[in-house]
């Protein structure tokens, strides 16, 4: 089997025991993107030479004997909002081309010290808002299994990269569903840690009351093993939860459910669901009793309005977040001939700079914001979120985790939604409420639709600092169906 | 009737300190009203008595020592800057703006 094909756990191994070195497992991975990359697209940034000096770093820190994690040597693609001091980080966005941080995100500095290697920083909707990666101001990225389809978003180009083999393992960032939605639709593992569980200092802000980084892999322990290697307790971040990692690489590898209570979202499913989607899903519930869970219908009414909170609370955050972009400190500036004002300039920088999503969700957050509407808008979405909070805590007293679709449909075609937001931020539509309530929350692969044979996934969500809890039955379902798959569902994958 | 208006949407651009153009505006007046009329949806929820979230946890202040710590150099703070002048952001005028 080529290096490519193996586990982040078998390569970590690997290198650990001296059967292969770090930089031989940064150039397989490197020579795939070369192979791939033309039809994925998948990364912003690739620097050869920069990846394959920090290979030749762990090797030398292995040599010297230096103790380092299980992942030492393991390739990861960064997405491209994560400060890195050795690579430009754009957010996908014009205004920010070509920069380059005078520092390392938290996320960035925990995965070097771990020994992890950086591929190259992966594509995304510009400053993370969007469901398909095709507001990315650079090129849009492609689904490996259909490269007419959108590889989901934000963290598009992420999900991509793992699923084409171009890495094992790649950071992104969930603010209403960013990391489960692109893994549902690209037949991958994807975890959104408890808010406050993964730091946010150097992460490039979106919506600062939901932002949450966290890992994609192609199976759940992976997954596992890097969201331990990133997380935990940040100085640096004052909303960072000053506790314990949960143990999610012990549950990942514990994998039993019997016993466990699985609540099933009665209002996730029903009309606007595809019908392959939702055939996985029942399928997978029953797979879970037959596992030995004990499965009941527990009903969240406000999940439904979950939706439009959001897109108060969030474009409210980025407007407020974005005023950060004012052509005087760094990034883009335009217009400056000596004649104009700061404002001028200001305002054609942005008007330059930011794409169309990013426009709109800074003027809905604006008008969101403003006296006269703050009450009927955001204060009410505030209300809102505490409502859908109480429903979280009422549901986890009587289960242990909820389930649901993580999507209500596999990935769309490429340019099919561009021109619909409305239609758009339905991608998210089972994802928000954990992103609102802060709690854990992952997918994994359950099968292929029966329409188009395309990756659906199953969301499981976990209480806050509860996250293990999804690592337990992520690993469950994905033991189960992979021995009923004969392998993962990845090989059923197009070769590319 | 609609929730916003085009002059609505023109003011909510001068606040962004967004510099768009007619054909923009007219644009973002037809998606920003179908979004608002959609995003209004949260009045459906009954949440009088409900205190707002601002957050999903609970949160206090953090504080840190006061202690000096390395930071940035100047050249490092400037490094990303669009012009420098003396160590210095050099930015266009800021006084005298309105006449």
């Amino acid at each position: 089997m080529s290096l490519i094909s193996k586990t982040a756990a078998e390569l970590g191994a690997m290198i650990a025991a001296g059967e292969v070195s770090a930089v031989e497992v940064a150039e397989a991975h490197l020579d795939r993107m070369v192979e791939v990359e033309p039809k994925v697209q998948a990364f912003l940034h690739v620097e050869r030479e920069v990846t394959l000096e920090q290979a030749r770093a762990v090797d030398t820190r292995l040599r010297a004997g230096e103790r380092l994690g299980p992942l030492a040597g393991v390739p990861i693609a960064h997405k491209d909002i994560f400060a890195t001091r050795d690579m430009p980080t754009t957010a996908a966005s014009k205004i920010l081309e070509g920069w380059r941080p005078p520092y390392d995100a938290t996320v960035t500095a925990r995965l070097r010290e771990a020994g992890l290697v950086i591929l190259g920083k992966t594509n995304l909707d510009e400053f993370a808002m969007g469901s398909s990666t095709e507001n990315s101001a650079y090129h849009v990225t492609r689904n490996p299994w259909d490269l007419s389809r959108v590889p989901g978003g934000s963290s598009g180009g992420s999900s991509a990269a793992v699923a084409a083999y171009e890495a094992p393992l790649s950071t992104g960032t969930d603010t209403g569903g960013s990391i489960r939605q692109p893994a549902a639709v690209t037949g991958i593992v994807g975890m959104k840690p408890t808010y406050g569980g993964s730091s946010r200092y150097g992460l490039i802000a979106f919506a600062s009351s939901l932002d949450t980084p966290g890992p994609f892999a192609r199976n759940v322990l992976d997954a596992a093993l890097l969201h331990e290697a990133f997380s935990g307790h940040d100085p640096l971040d004052s909303t960072s939860i000053d506790a314990p990692v949960p143990s999610v690489v012990e549950a990942a590898r514990q994998a039993d459910i019997a016993g466990m209570r699985v609540g099933v979202v009665k209002e996730f499913g029903g009309e606007g669901y595809q019908a392959g989607v939702l055939a996985r899903y029942h399928e997978a519930v029953e797979l879970l009793e037959s596992l030995g869970a004990k499965v009941v219908e527990v009903s969240c009414p406000s999940f439904r309005t979950a939706l439009p909170a959001y897109y108060l609370i969030a474009p409210s955050e980025c407007s407020s977040n974005l005023a950060r972009f004012d052509a005087m400190r760094y990034g883009l500036r335009v217009g400056d001939d000596g004649s104009r004002s700061a404002e001028e300039v200001m305002a054609l920088t942005r008007a330059a700079g930011f794409g169309p999503e990013v426009k709109r969700r800074i003027m809905l957050g604006t008008y969101a914001l403003s006296s006269g509407y703050y009450d009927a808008y955001y204060g009410q979405a505030q209300k809102v979120r505490t409502v859908i909070s109480r429903e979280f805590d009422a549901a986890f007293q009587q289960v242990d985790v909820l389930v649901s679709p993580t999507t209500p449909t596999t990935a769309f075609a490429i340019g099919e939604r561009a021109d619909d937001p409305m239609a758009m931020y339905l991608a998210d539509l089972c994802t928000i409420p954990s992103n609102l309530a802060g709690n854990a929350a992952m997918s994994v692969p359950c099968g292929l639709a029966d329409e188009d044979n395309l990756p659906v996934g199953l969301q499981i969500m976990a209480p806050v600092l509860a996250d293990d809890r999804c690592y337990r039955v992520g690993a469950a379902v994905e033991k189960a169906l992979e021995s009923r798959w004969g392998g993962p569902l990845l090989k059923e994958a197009p070769s590319l | 009737m609609s929730a916003i208006t085009r002059d609505e949407v023109a003011h909510l651009a001068r606040l962004s300190r967004l510099a768009l153009t007619d054909d923009e505006l007219d644009h973002y007046a037809t998606q920003l009203d179908a979004i608002i009329e959609s995003v209004a949806k949260v009045a459906e929820v009954a949440a009088e008595d409900v205190p707002p979230s601002s957050h999903a946890l609970p949160l206090k202040n953090v504080f840190r020592a006061d202690e000096v710590r390395q930071s940035l150099t100047p050249e490092q703070a400037l490094s990303g800057a669009p012009a420098v002048e003396d160590d210095r952001f050099r930015v266009p005028r800021i006084l005298g703006e309105e006449a």
